[in-house]
């Protein structure tokens, strides 16, 4: 067990360690908005998983989150006339708005259960696009525009990338700490069984609320960065349909259910995904290819890499031991000694 | 002695189907009551009922002194009632010990924000568990994911975390369906010493008729959701009301047979 | 003004009911399969752009073109199901399925606009703009035959699904589905030809969308947002709530359009909120949304 932890701790000091020279070795500005984007929507994955990889439900109205904290931030920037670097100051109010926003949306759509629950996150989706597009203070189908951020002499690009780690790393540190509390149980007992959890005393509305509430306003957050770094947002890009549908892509492929799954899948699709987007030839065939490998995916390794992989690393490492049969060990019935005081923490 | 736990003319219907027709029970404080009859005479019901998992049309459930009719599981919970599940519900992608943890933390509020995230109060919930663990035999498996365990462990895990807790009345649905009879004694054993070292209140539903014999100090058949006799399980097994339900009322050529085939028949249930 | 709304009811009576015909579809595949088909407002698009060719290439009116199009629909509705949804198993099946429809109708959608290009089309028939002097006001041809045969494909669906084996057999799978295999019912031939029945229908309504709609490929989302509303608004798995919410949301948001043109589809989001929060199964909808 020690030496498994050990490994662990290890392997994430390392992860970071890349991470933070990447930009220094790769200073092609290209790579780092690769960067930049993949760890973008890698925030964007473990916000999801913060409550629907918990939960169970499938929320695929994230994009309604990520184009508010991008709207928030450009109208702010239009209407309150704030120089340059103090506008991104201003990144807390996107999260807050996120939080805001997922309170009323939390409350109706958490009301049903799983298709349901879908269906409901797709329509208030539509319903923000439709919003973004028409509302006076929206600007429209022109969008807004940022002022251009520039901390020189560092690039433009290298500051976005640390930006944007911070973010990450933020997210999945509340992640981890979720998953290990009380918090993080009974949402997980949520997703097991609701009702059982509800009869034992959990409660439900309550804790699935906060986690959505968390992840809207983390996804609001990472939102307004990537507003700031590519300097507009209009309606279709800001609530765009394919955004949740890669998010789940990205968290089915690297694992559903767990944070370095929702990260991987994030670091691996985004950059496939820029980099074909710079193919001419594939030019068009966006949507073709999303669907297609979200197919593939689904059909073929639902469980997606690292549960597939953890497996296999388990099996090479168990190799030749004798399985542990579950249903040969259960204590024999005379040598139990007498019950064990039941209310806690009494004495015998 | 009043009951502990009761119930007062109790009326389910499903659609056209009267599950439910003035169903009573009485446990008394301190006993392990037993609730039999034959498939379909409402126990199941009558446990949803009680458990808050169903209403009833009409008809009372008090516990103590406070009626507790049509409050919701959790409620009932809180109140001091647990209960199992004929299909075992457990929660099979937690590990054994986080089941018990669940079911731990429900009476323990934290009382900031930090303690939400924080372990540290799981400590002594951990210990508690892990003594409850050991007691029904499966403490080796508290790692484990629940939804590895096979049947019999899993009435085993759900017996203790509706213990953690700490219960008045411990309603079992079917504990010893479909498990093995070394594990049936087990249980039994279980249940006896829950019951003699700290008074806890048990109700079964059984269609075992050995196990509920000799477990059980009272025993109410439940007939077509009514209650047909309820008494010490001696008076229970020779009543001619109960051996009519289970058997049928027309099986005029079982009159000739004497009293000891009619017990050897009804035992072999 | 009465003229205007009268007309504008009337209109809604009679796209609703074209529309109902494309939510009935979309509630008998979640009654029977128990998945949500997101791919529908795709599929509608798709057989407006199939009555679409039939007619520019091979001149064949749109309506009668339909005898060529509903069983095309049908055999790529039971491929799509044979291909993708039969293969999926498991505990989160149901969500799953959700996404899959999700992406064959991106992929659908993808397969149209590198066909047919970004630019707007719509049928053009000779008909298209001619009008019947109805209750004082004038009202298109092409929504009173789309209403007519939505009526007739409706009355055909009850029939089968009430007077035939088959539609004993579908009923029996809506209900229990482990029951009915007990019983000797082929689920997955039942659950690929319903699929493929729902899928059919929307040849119906590409017809009457694209002779009143200019329309493109990524046309899909504005159906199925709506589509979905209705469902979950009548009750989903509920047929004769999909009907009576097609039709009153329709008549609703062409009333609505009068003032806000702009805003009127939100009386479907609205309407959605509303149900949501007061009586989640919807109108009528007895199937309670099995617990996993």
């Amino acid at each position: 067990m020690k030496t498994q932890n050990l490994t662990k701790g290890g392997g994430i000091v390392v992860v970071l360690v890349v991470a933070v020279l990447f930009p220094q070795v790769f200073t092609n500005p290209a790579a780092t908005n690769y960067g930049v984007l993949a760890l973008i929507f890698a925030t964007a994955a473990v916000a999801w998983h913060i409550f629907s990889g918990n939960t169970g439900y499938i929320s695929l109205g994230q994009a309604v989150f990520f184009g508010s904290g991008a709207y928030t931030m450009g109208i702010a920037a239009r209407d309150w006339h704030m120089q340059a670097t103090a506008v991104f100051e201003l990144l807390p109010l996107s999260a807050a708005v996120g939080a805001l926003i997922a309170v009323p949306f939390g409350l109706i759509a958490l009301r049903v259960r799983r298709h349901t629950f879908i269906v409901v996150t797709i329509a208030i989706f539509f319903i923000f696009q439709l919003m973004a597009f028409n509302f006076w203070f929206t600007s429209g189908s022109n969008g807004l525009n940022s002022p251009f951020l520039s901390w020189a002499p560092v690039p433009y690009n290298q500051n976005f990338y640390y930006i944007a780690l911070a973010c990450t790393v933020g997210t999945v540190v509340v992640a981890w700490l979720v998953g290990r509390s009380r918090f993080g149980l009974q949402l997980r007992a949520i997703r097991d069984d609701e009702d059982r959890a509800r009869g034992l005393g959990v409660k439900a509305a309550q804790v699935k609320l906060a986690a959505f509430v968390i992840s809207g306003a983390i996804t609001a957050l990472i939102g307004a960065v990537w507003f700031y770094y590519l300097n507009q947002v209009q309606p279709q890009t800001g609530f765009n349909p394919l955004f949740d549908l890669t998010l789940v892509l990205m968290v089915f492929l690297g694992g559903y259910g767990s944070i370095s799954g929702s990260l991987l899948g994030a670091l691996i699709i985004e950059p496939l995904y820029l980099w074909i987007n710079t193919q001419p030839k594939l030019n068009g065939y966006n949507e073709i290819m999303l669907g297609g490998v979200f197919l593939l995916v689904v059909l073929f390794m639902p469980r997606g890499i690292v549960p597939t992989g953890s497996e296999y690393l388990t099996k090479l490492r168990t190799r030749g031991r004798p399985a542990v049969s579950p249903s040969t060990t259960i204590g024999p019935a005379s040598s139990s000694p007498s019950a064990p005081s039941v209310s806690s923490g009494g004495a015998r | 002695m009043s009951a502990l736990l009761r119930t007062e003319g109790i009326k389910k219907a499903y659609g056209g189907v009267q599950a439910l027709n003035g169903a009573a029970i009485a446990v008394e404080e301190g006993t392990v009551g037993g609730l039999i009859g034959p498939n379909g005479s409402g126990k199941t019901t009558l446990f949803n009922v009680i458990t808050g998992y169903e209403r009833p049309d009409t008809g009372e459930v008090w516990f103590g002194d406070r009626q507790i009719t049509g409050f919701a599981p959790d409620k009932v919970f809180a109140a001091g009632i647990g209960r199992t599940f004929q299909l075992t519900r457990i929660f099979p992608r937690l590990t054994v010990i986080e089941n018990m943890l669940i079911a731990a933390q429900a009476k323990d509020r934290p009382k900031n924000l930090l303690a939400w995230f924080s372990r540290d109060a799981w400590t002594h919930h951990r210990k508690h568990a892990m003594e409850l663990l050991e007691f029904v035999g499966i403490e080796r498996h508290a790692d484990v994911l629940a939804g590895s365990l096979s049947y019999g462990q899993r009435k085993l895990l759900e017996l203790a975390y509706v213990l953690v807790a700490d219960p008045a009345v411990i309603l079992l649905d079917e504990p010893a369906g479909g498990v093995n009879p070394t594990l049936i004694n087990m249980i039994a054993d279980r249940i006896r010493l829950l019951n003699a070292e700290q008074g806890k209140t048990f109700l079964l539903v059984e269609h075992n008729m050995e196990f509920v014999m000799g477990l059980c100090s009272t025993i109410t058949v439940l007939e077509s959701g009514a209650t047909v006799v309820s008494g010490p399980p001696e008076i229970v097994r020779t009543d001619k009301r109960v051996l009519d339900a289970y058997l049928g009322a027309d099986l005029d050529e079982d009159e000739d047979a004497g009293p000891e085939e009619r017990k050897a028949e009804e035992e072999s249930r | 003004m009465a003229g205007e709304i009268t007309r504008q009811i009337v209109n809604g009576i009679l796209i609703g009911g074209v529309y109902a015909l494309m939510a009935v579809g979309l509630t008998l595949i979640f009654g029977v399969l128990d998945i949500i088909n997101i791919a529908q407002g795709v599929l509608v698009i798709l057989g407006a752009y199939l009555s679409y060719s039939l007619f520019n290439k091979a001149h064949i009116d749109p309506f009668l073109g339909l005898v060529i199009t509903i069983p095309a629909m049908f055999i790529i509705g039971v491929v799509i199901h044979w291909a993708f949804i039969s293969r999926l198993r498991g505990g989160e099946r149901t969500s799953m399925t959700l996404l899959v429809t999700y992406a064959v109708g991106l992929i659908i959608e993808g397969i149209l606009y590198k066909i047919y290009g970004a630019s707007n089309v719509s049928l053009q028939p000779r008909y298209v703009n001619s009008s019947v002097h109805i209750l004082g006001v004038y009202v298109g041809w092409v929504y009173i035959w789309g209403f007519i045969l939505a009526v007739a494909l409706v009355v055909i669906l009850y029939a089968l699904l009430y007077r035939t084996r088959f539609g004993r057999s579908v009923r029996a799978v809506m209900q229990d589905e482990t029951a009915a295999r007990l019983v000797g019912i082929s689920v997955n031939k039942v659950a690929a030809i319903t699929f493929g029945i729902g899928v059919a229908v929307t040849a119906v309504g590409g017809v009457v969308f694209g002779e009143t709609n200019a329309f493109n490929a990524n046309s899909g989302y504005d159906l199925i947002s709506r589509l979905l509303s209705i469902i979950i608004l009548g009750g989903m798995g509920s047929v004769g709530g999909a009907l009576a919410a097609s039709v009153f949301m329709l008549t609703l948001e062409s009333v609505v359009t009068i003032w806000q043109p702009n805003w009127a589809v939100v009386v479907y989001y609205a309407a959605l909120v509303i149900v949501l929060l007061y009586r989640p199964t919807g109108l009528f909808g007895q199937k309670a949304v099995r617990a996993q």
